[in-house]
């Protein structure tokens, strides 16, 4: 089966690389779908969870990531997601995002309570 | 014990306490630096990506970006200078200063006003001792930078080449920082960020890929360069300052290392002089005591006779 090569780097590290068959990002016109031989693509993507179905040498399964705006490019089956911010479910402390968005809700920090909601997003998206 | 060789003696002692702080703060610059390289290969894959999908916007794309269009008469050029909150790292300010100064000779004999950003004490303190007029300083992170330091560093910039030159923005952007070559070179390095020179880096792109392919724009061309540049501003800031901070703790060690190798010397040669003077004192010691001796039998055998 055709695969393509995902990496998905955050400002100050690469979070995750490997082989997928599908790559699903929500881009600030709605949610796109990856697969092997897309035309090229460049699109800005919303805050949001990134679901990538590995295959290959990463073994048959799906990553979930939590995504804090960033791009999406894809060329010669090579996917990139750029993100400044950009965590894997697993790095994600569930109860910590809970008592964040409680806080931002109380304080009225918009920024801090979408982060949390994106965190928490990613997770559910994973289950 | 002679006064001479307590002199020497005492001197002696403090060139070792000397030496033994320059040791450790070579050894700690020595971890850092490690560190500081383990950082700067950690932020490249993301500046390598983001750089090749704003060359590929660009070039696919027949946009009139303002932040890829060249003002047909730039007035007014923002340099950004990068230096350490703190000293003791040999000429490393300095080179990054004098390469600051050479570029605001060239921007301003080409006819540019020059407004500047400083990151770090040294650079800041530089200019506050000439009062020059500085847009906006940075400092508290240089060692240590982190991504939300270089979006703080990052803002005011992008908010300046966004503006109209007449309401005080800026037409150019200059970065000025020390580039980490090994560890042993650390070169001062002056690059324009924007606006962006695109031939020399499609040619570069050009000579490893082929040529780039046409991209389908998500939302569309506009909306994706104007999400992009401020990202690739922010990062090649980051990318400077990590580069900065392991440049100097480079340039750290190796003051700290020749530091440590003069103390060596010295004491060496003050433990040389001060056995000089300890035979010295015996030399003399000896030569009263045989003088006075000597003195004391022609006394006696004076009043023998």
């Amino acid at each position: 089966m055709a695969e393509l090569h995902v990496e998905l780097v955050a400002a100050d590290r690469k979070v995750w690389s490997g082989q997928a068959s599908l790559v699903v990002a929500r881009t600030s016109s709605g949610d796109i779908g990856v697969m092997p031989g897309h035309q090229p693509l460049l699109g800005v993507l919303e805050s949001g969870p990134v679901t990538i179905r590995t295959t290959g040498e990463s073994g048959n399964g799906t990553v979930v990531a939590a995504v804090h705006g960033g791009f999406i490019s894809f060329a010669d089956n090579q996917l990139s997601l750029l993100a400044e911010v950009a965590e894997l479910t697993d790095e994600i402390d569930v109860e910590r995002a809970e008592r964040a968005l409680e806080e931002a809700k109380t304080k009225a920090d918009e920024e801090a309570e979408r982060r949390a909601a994106v965190r928490l997003r990613a997770v559910t998206a994973a289950r | 014990m002679g006064a001479q060789l307590r002199v020497y003696k005492r001197r002696i002692k403090s060139v070792s306490a000397t030496k033994k702080i320059t040791r450790a703060m070579e050894m700690i610059a020595a971890s850092r630096i490690i560190k500081a390289q383990r950082r700067v290969a950690a932020s490249e894959p993301y500046a390598k990506e983001l750089t090749r999908a704003v060359t590929a916007v660009a070039q696919g794309s027949d946009t009139q970006h303002p932040l890829l269009t060249e003002a047909e008469q730039p007035k007014r050029a923002a340099v950004l200078l990068i230096t350490s909150d703190r000293g003791l790292a040999g000429g490393y300010n300095s080179n990054a200063i004098k390469a600051a100064e050479e570029l605001n000779a060239r921007l301003t004999a080409e006819g540019k006003e020059i407004v500047s950003f400083i990151v770090g004490n040294k650079g800041t303190a530089y200019y506050g001792f000439r009062n020059r007029p500085v847009e906006k300083s940075f400092t508290g992170f240089t060692d240590n930078p982190t991504y939300a330091d270089a979006k703080a560093v990052s803002a005011p910039l992008i908010e300046a080449v966004q503006k109209d030159t007449a309401e005080g923005g800026v037409d150019e952007l200059h970065i000025v920082y020390t580039e980490f070559v090994s560890m042993m070179t650390q070169a001062p390095l002056t690059d324009r960020m924007l606006p962006l020179t695109l031939e020399a880096s499609g040619a570069e792109e050009a000579g490893g890929k082929g040529v780039l392919p046409l991209y389908d724009f998500e939302p569309s061309a506009e909306d994706v360069l104007d999400a992009l540049l401020p990202r690739y501003v922010e990062s090649r800031v980051y990318n400077a300052l990590l580069q900065a901070a392991a440049s100097k703790h480079a340039a750290t060690r190796r003051a700290m290392q020749s530091a440590t190798d003069n103390a060596e010397e010295l004491i060496k040669s003050l433990t040389r002089l001060a056995n000089a003077a300890r035979q010295a004192d015996i030399t003399q010691e000896i030569s009263e005591i045989v003088g006075g001796a000597s003195a004391l039998a022609d006394a006696n055998a004076g009043s023998d006779r």
